[in-house]
């Protein structure tokens, strides 16, 4: 087996998947090293598969509206597999004051960005959907936001940049990055050295410790969520839903099962012996959460829980970046809970930076030398 | 013993086979056919196969179906079922109603 390629991608996610198919498209040969036996067995085949343009940093919004607009569309059809992208909209609820606040201080941001989003009353909310309690009186309102399936658009990528020859190799963790005169050149894995001139490091949380062997640092935190999925049930809506508070989110799929993701608050806290484990208090609490947003919801049963890391990044935004200090070096990580979303976009755009030098969205808000300390 | 984990490995061309339209998953309806193809389409894992094609994540939760998909991928890989890992295992045991698991008593003081 060769252990050259053109490009070497760092993390078999939907981020590594993705960057990987753009770039076989454009003719460059790609290795994929993923850690884990399975691919996408990170965050992208845990989330709750909001596909959100309201609610974002307005630095990574042109990334988040651009790739609604060129790429979900027309992404089953271009992978051959069901993404089930839907773009019904996104209602943010709120119940309070207090929510009304958050929620309009969100919508602002987004509005200047040029993003159709508004705040609506009780009375709209109820009208796009009639099973939410009377308690819900307002929310912001963006109709071009949507859903997809994490699971197939993840395994969708591999598919297809498999099949036009990008090798992925599973079971293989890096731990080192290693330069040659200065600029990147091999990946070392406990079984094999690769080598490339250009490497992508895709690798969620554990980017920061690979990057630290060239010196460079992300800084991020590994974060828990959790997340269940309840038994099929007859077709209600179709729209995502939020909080203002972020108790919980989700949608109904197309297979009719509901998908939230919510917490108790706990789980930075969560017991950890070694092995870091959920609480049961968790789904419990996301439970009570939306049955107080959806009464209609209390005999739907859950047929599976499970919990997932993000990689929170210091300003909750993505690193996307060239690394100039270590020629041929490129991020892609510190997604912070939201970058299933953006993964088509980003892949797209990565994809460009590398085998180009320039993408079409401009990603430079994104860059990893960023942050700053307090003045 | 083989490895699976270059996923570029030749496994040969997809055979039709007579019992294809078998149902493997009973919960959601997924065939040996559909279970084959995913194979050759990559998915070399019980976890990779459930998280395309959704087998094992229907009511029972692949207590009937995972033995089968496992020795379905051992076959077509050429590799021991032992060799692969089962689907991770989630909780809860059996369905739960959302008003029962959200009944846990809280006491706020
Ligand atoms: C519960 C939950 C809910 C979420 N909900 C949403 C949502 O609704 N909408 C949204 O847009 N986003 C959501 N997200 C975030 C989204 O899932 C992630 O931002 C996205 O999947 C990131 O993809 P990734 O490829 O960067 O990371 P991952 O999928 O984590 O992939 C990283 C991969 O790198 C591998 N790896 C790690 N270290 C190494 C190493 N040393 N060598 C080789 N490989 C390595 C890992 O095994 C993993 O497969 C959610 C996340 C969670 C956990």
């Amino acid at each position: 087996m060769s252990k050259h390629s053109d490009v070497i991608i760092i993390g078999g996610g939907i981020i590594g998947n993705a960057t990987a198919y753009y770039l076989a498209k454009k003719g460059l040969s790609v290795t994929v090293l993923e850690a884990s036996k399975d691919i996408g067995i990170g965050g992208s085949s845990r989330n709750g598969g909001g596909v959100r343009q309201s609610g974002r940093d307005t630095r990574e919004l042109p990334l988040a509206m651009w790739g609604i607009k060129n790429l979900w569309p027309g992404l089953s059809e271009e992978l051959g597999v069901d993404v089930e992208y839907t773009q019904k909209g996104n209602l943010r609820l709120g119940k309070t004051e207090a929510h009304q606040k958050i929620l309009q201080g969100l919508t602002d941001k987004a509005v200047s960005c040029g993003l159709d989003v508004r705040m609506i009353n009780g009375d709209e909310i109820r009208a796009i959907n009639p099973y939410l309690s009377d308690e819900v009186t307002c929310a912001s309102w963006c109709p071009t936001d949507g859903h997809a399936n994490p699971l197939t658009a993840t395994l969708g990528y591999y598919k297809k940049a498999r099949e036009l020859g990008v090798r992925f190799i599973t079971e293989s963790p890096c731990f080192e990055l290693r330069k040659i005169k200065g600029a990147i050149r091999q990946v070392v894995t406990p079984d094999a050295i690769y080598e490339a001139d250009k490497v992508l490091v895709a690798a969620g949380y554990d980017s920061r410790k690979l990057l630290a062997t060239v010196g460079i640092d992300v800084p991020m935190m590994p974060l828990k969520m959790e997340c269940l999925v309840t038994e099929a049930e007859p077709p209600m809506f179709l729209q995502m839903l939020g909080t203002a508070e972020a108790d919980f989110y989700g949608h109904q799929s197309k297979h009719g099962s509901f998908v939230f993701g919510g917490s108790s608050g706990f789980e930075p806290f969560n017991k950890d012996n070694g092995t870091p484990i959920s609480s049961s208090i968790g789904a419990s609490c996301t439970c009570r959460g939306i049955i107080k947003y959806f009464p209609a919801l209390a005999d739907a049963k859950i047929v599976r829980a499970w919990a997932g890391w993000l990689d929170d990044c210091a300003d909750h935004v993505p690193v996307i970046s060239p690394v100039e200090e270590v020629p041929g070096l490129y991020i892609a990580c510190a997604f912070s809970g939201h970058g299933f979303g953006i993964a088509p976009a980003a892949g797209y755009n990565i994809a460009e930076m590398i085998a180009d030098g320039h993408s079409t969205i401009d990603l430079s808000a994104l860059r990893y030398d960023r942050f700053k300390p307090k003045q | 013993m083989k490895s699976i984990n270059d996923r570029s490995q030749d496994i040969g061309p997809l055979v039709s086979q007579t019992d294809d339209g078998i149902i493997i998953c009973r919960c959601e309806e997924i065939t040996k056919g559909e279970i084959r193809q995913a194979i050759h389409d990559g998915m070399f894992t019980v976890n990779e196969i459930r998280r395309y094609l959704r087998s094992g994540m229907g009511l029972c939760q692949g207590q009937t179906c995972g033995k089968l998909v496992k020795s379905l991928i051992a076959r077509e890989l050429d590799v021991i079922p032992a060799q692969l890992d089962p689907a991770n295992s989630r909780s809860p045991m059996r369905p739960v109603e959302m008003k029962v698991l959200g009944n846990e008593e809280v006491h706020h003081v």
